[in-house]
């Protein structure tokens, strides 16, 4: 295998971007990470998107951006796993490189929620549970993360506000990422009056969903150029996991066990052990996936996540999480999700992360999910 | 207009037929044909009892498209008797609260309706609070 | 002359099974919204339909709790017939529907029935004529309505939502033997709905004596006469009950007591369930009947008619009675909602 290296990487601030389409911002953040790539030229292109064949009745993207960025004639394919959808189009990206049967590949995750509103994102989100199973009977993914929330309160005597301290931070980190949708802190006060969308849940434990497309420039170690505008960050690893997709078909719906999975495995390739972890990105598009996933991948003990979170969380903390304000407040760009992720980690690397730089960082860890942890997608990035 | 999908689930949905593992016993629903326990092929129907109890609750207040007239609705995961879990929706609740280990047992209800008045009506199982039925001598 | 119906070989109910929905909506309500709180109230209160349930959702569970008393596998049943007035698609029949959520398809008739209020007896003698005759020996039969009323219209303080199902098969293993049945029926406009229109019509006075008064009495004296029988061989009869007046006072013409017709009137406390109607009163009586006890039912459809049945308890009854709820049990589950509810229940405001 090869090292794969960073050399670009762009975004558009996550919006509601009514007066843009799809290839519009994606075509923006494909630029933009193809001007940091100092005259590299991506030989594929792997298009991360999960909800335009419902909203914007558009499939066959990966041929529609790379004819729209002008990169005619290069292969171009369109991933698809949910909300882990960018992580894993990065992940194949990734793979491409590493293997050898690609110098330089292009990754845009792009997602325009605002084509469609009211029921119509519901039943489109609705559509990554079990179609027949779960959302036949009505299920949508804010009811069941309300579930998990309501489980795992039940299971472990947590207190209605244990999920609060992961809206906190997110939105305390968002304040200093320009490209944020909500850049302003919220106390307890805002938390506790949320508007509630499915009991316990309110607006507050989970992401808004939300438009915007951000992209990423891999490249071979072996090919790149001398001199680059930015340092380069290295993917030093990079493994993702399924689970059960209908929640009910799980033994234990709060073990996250994908989530843990493809944690390991990731830092493991990468010879990283968790305490050498700078900074952390859990995939926080309901509030109650972090927990789980902290104490998933053993950063806390079970039922325990949520004690003294802002602390040890925080940017100043033990273990930095949602860095520039996760999904909650940077909001939920569905696709692109996964990629921005990486945008940001690649920022805090780089030393671009502004108010929210974390000293020092050299390994930041992203993971993208699938539903709740349906699908899982973990990559290690360092800084050489 | 979408016919076959629902069609073919009739048997699932009407009645919650499942599948008996012949290798292991364990009861799957929904059917599977690769038995999650023992990893063998499994495809004996078996017809549940319906009966079961509430694992996890909520009220969906945001629904899907097609579902805009039912809302708010609950949304359950319920244990069966026999050990699967399904996703169902409570009915019948009247003025009853929902709560974790609530019993229930299964009815047959509209799901909703395919592109409106002029479609199919989707029937499928949902779960209510058990039937009290009184003690008689 | 008239002569009823006797089958070749003697046929019973070998299974019943009621449903009613959990919601009612008292006549006070309606009177409040519609006429000032002063009319009079036909019945006290109507059961009401979820807003997930129809003609087959609550055929289906009567169902279920008939072939559960019958102790009969539903491969068994030759026939499955469904007789309302509120079938949820007009071409595509609840019996198809109702076999194969059974588990009776797909050798077996289906098919659904249509006379108003009577088409579920008249889906009854067709079941008795197909056991009778040796074709089959067990036939499903389900009354069931969820009944609607044009807002404002008496109709709606009535019309109301519920099911009666019956295994039909050979006496020799009956909880309820037929004795023999009997209608009578004729071209009379009382109650109407034409096609495609939502809500019934009706005659208003017209509905009284010529209608549902000379149907039944005919009907019933009919059987009566044919038998050589007087309403002192019965022990309970049941009338179709589109209010509370009616079946009472046609109990008293005919010569029936209060205490005979007590345990199946519903409707008080149900509302006019319509093709269920006759059907659910005479579910009631079942749960309490004892063996050896004589049930003499007639129903009534408008348009017009009315079919009599004459049925004597047998010994089965005492141990297949509580294999299902009884329907005291599904009235007993009870919750009141507001007209505001009601008419969001029933898709009165749909379009």
């Amino acid at each position: 295998m090869r090292e794969v290296w960073i050399v670009g990487i762009g975004a558009t601030p996550v919006r509601e971007h009514w007066d843009r389409s799809l290839r519009d911002l994606a075509w923006e953040a494909m630029h933009r990470a193809l001007e940091e790539a100092a005259g590299l030229q991506p030989q594929a292109l792997f298009v991360a998107n999960m909800l335009a064949p419902l909203t914007a009745h558009q499939t066959h993207l990966g041929t529609l951006l790379a004819d729209y960025a002008g990169l005619e004639g290069i292969e171009a394919v369109t991933v698809e796993a949910a909300g882990a959808s960018g992580g894993m189009a990065l992940r194949q990206a990734y793979l491409a490189v590493a293997s050898g049967a690609l110098d330089a590949a292009l990754v845009v995750g792009v997602e325009k929620f605002t084509d469609v509103v009211g029921p119509e994102v519901e039943g489109a989100m609705a559509a990554t549970l079990d179609a027949d199973y779960e959302a036949e009977p009505g299920l949508t993914p804010a009811a069941q993360a309300a579930w998990l929330m309501q489980m795992y309160r039940e299971r472990y005597n947590a207190p209605e506000t244990a999920f609060m301290p992961f809206a906190l931070l997110a939105h305390r980190h968002a304040v200093g990422n320009p490209y944020a949708m909500f850049r302003r802190a919220i106390s307890e006060k805002h938390y506790r009056h949320g508007a509630p969308v499915a009991p316990p849940m309110t607006i507050f434990d989970m992401a808004p969903y939300a438009d915007g497309a951000a992209a990423v420039f891999l490249a071979a170690r072996d090919v790149l150029p001398p001199e680059l505008p930015r340092p380069a960050v290295r993917i030093a690893g990079s493994a993702a996991a399924t689970d059960r997709l209908a929640l009910h078909d799980r033994e234990d719906p709060l073990a996250f066990t994908a989530a843990a999975r493809s944690f390991h495995r990731a830092l493991e390739e990468a010879g990283v052990s968790p305490h050498q972890v700078d900074f952390f990105e859990p995939f926080d598009l309901f509030g109650v996936y972090v927990p789980l996933t902290l104490e998933a991948v053993g950063y806390a003990d079970p039922g325990r996540a949520w004690q003294d979170a802002e602390r040890r969380f925080g940017l100043d903390g033990e273990l930095p999480i949602l860095t520039l304000g996760g999904q909650k407040a940077r909001g939920f760009p569905g696709g692109a999700a996964g990629v921005y992720q990486v945008v940001e980690a690649v920022w805090q690397l780089r030393g671009q992360a502004g108010d929210n730089q974390i000293a020092h960082a050299r390994v930041g860890v992203v993971q993208a999910l699938g539903g709740p942890a349906s699908t899982a997608v973990t990559h290690v990035l360092q800084r050489p | 207009m979408e016919l076959a999908r629902h069609w073919r689930l009739k048997k699932q949905r009407y009645a919650l037929q499942g599948e008996v593992c012949p290798h292991c016993q364990t009861k799957i629903f929904p059917p599977r044909d690769i038995c999650p326990a023992c990893k063998q092929e499994a495809r004996t129907d078996h017809t549940f009892s319906g009966r079961g109890k509430v694992v996890a609750f909520t009220v969906v207040t945001q629904p899907p498209k097609g579902y805009e007239a039912q809302a708010p609705y609950v949304v359950a995961l319920v244990e069966l008797e026999e050990g699967p879990r399904v996703t169902a929706q409570l009915t019948d609740l009247g003025d009853e609260e929902p709560y974790i280990g609530m019993p229930v047992e299964m009815v047959t209800r509209k799901l909703r309706t395919v592109e409106g008045e002029r479609g199919i009506i989707v029937y499928g199982y949902k779960f209510r609070p058990r039937l009290t039925v009184a003690q008689r001598a | 002359m008239t002569e009823p119906l006797f089958p070749q070989r003697s046929v019973g109910i070998v299974g019943y099974g009621a449903y009613v929905p959990r919601y009612r909506l008292p006549a006070s309500e309606i009177s409040r919204v519609w006429h000032g709180g002063y009319a009079g109230h036909p019945v006290q209160e109507k059961a009401v339909a979820g807003p997930d349930e129809d003609t087959f959702t609550m055929a289906l569970e009567a169902a279920r709790n008939a072939l559960a008393r019958a102790g009969v596998s539903a491969e068994a049943l030759r026939a499955v017939w469904v007789g309302s007035e509120s079938h949820p698609y007009a071409v595509k029949p609840t019996g198809t529907l109702l076999a194969d959520a059974l588990g009776a398809a797909p050798s077996v008739q289906a098919g659904d029935w249509e006379f108003a209020c009577k088409a579920g007896t008249e889906a009854m003698v067709a079941a008795i004529g197909l056991v009778g005759s040796g074709m089959a020996d067990y036939a499903l039969v389900v009354g069931a309505d969820t009944a609607q009323g044009r807002p404002g219209d008496a109709l709606e303080f009535t019309a109301a939502s519920g099911a009666a199902a019956f295994v039909l098969g050979p006496a020799e293993n009956a909880l309820a033997r037929i004795l023999a049945t009997y209608s009578y029926v004729t071209d009379t406009p009382d109650f109407w709905r034409r096609e495609g229109e939502k809500y019934p019509a009706h005659g208003q006075r017209f509905t009284g004596e010529p209608a549902y008064f000379h149907h039944i009495t005919q009907a019933a004296k009919g059987l009566l006469e044919a038998l050589d029988m007087t309403p002192q061989d019965f022990t309970y009869a049941v009338f179709h009950q589109p209010n509370t007046k009616f079946p009472q006072r046609v109990a008293k013409m005919l010569g029936f007591t209060p205490e005979q017709i007590a345990p199946g009137l519903l409707v008080p406390r149900i509302g006019n369930t319509y093709s269920a109607s006759a059907l659910i009163g005479l579910t009631a009586i079942l749960d309490v009947a004892q063996p050896g006890d004589r049930i003499f039912v007639t129903s009534f459809g408008s348009g017009a008619g009315s079919d009599a049945f004459a049925l004597e308890v047998t010994e089965a009854i005492l141990e297949r009675r509580d294999r299902a709820p009884h329907t005291e049990d599904y009235i007993a589950r009870r919750t009141e909602i507001d007209y505001g509810l009601y008419v969001r229940y029933r898709g009165k405001l749909a379009e």
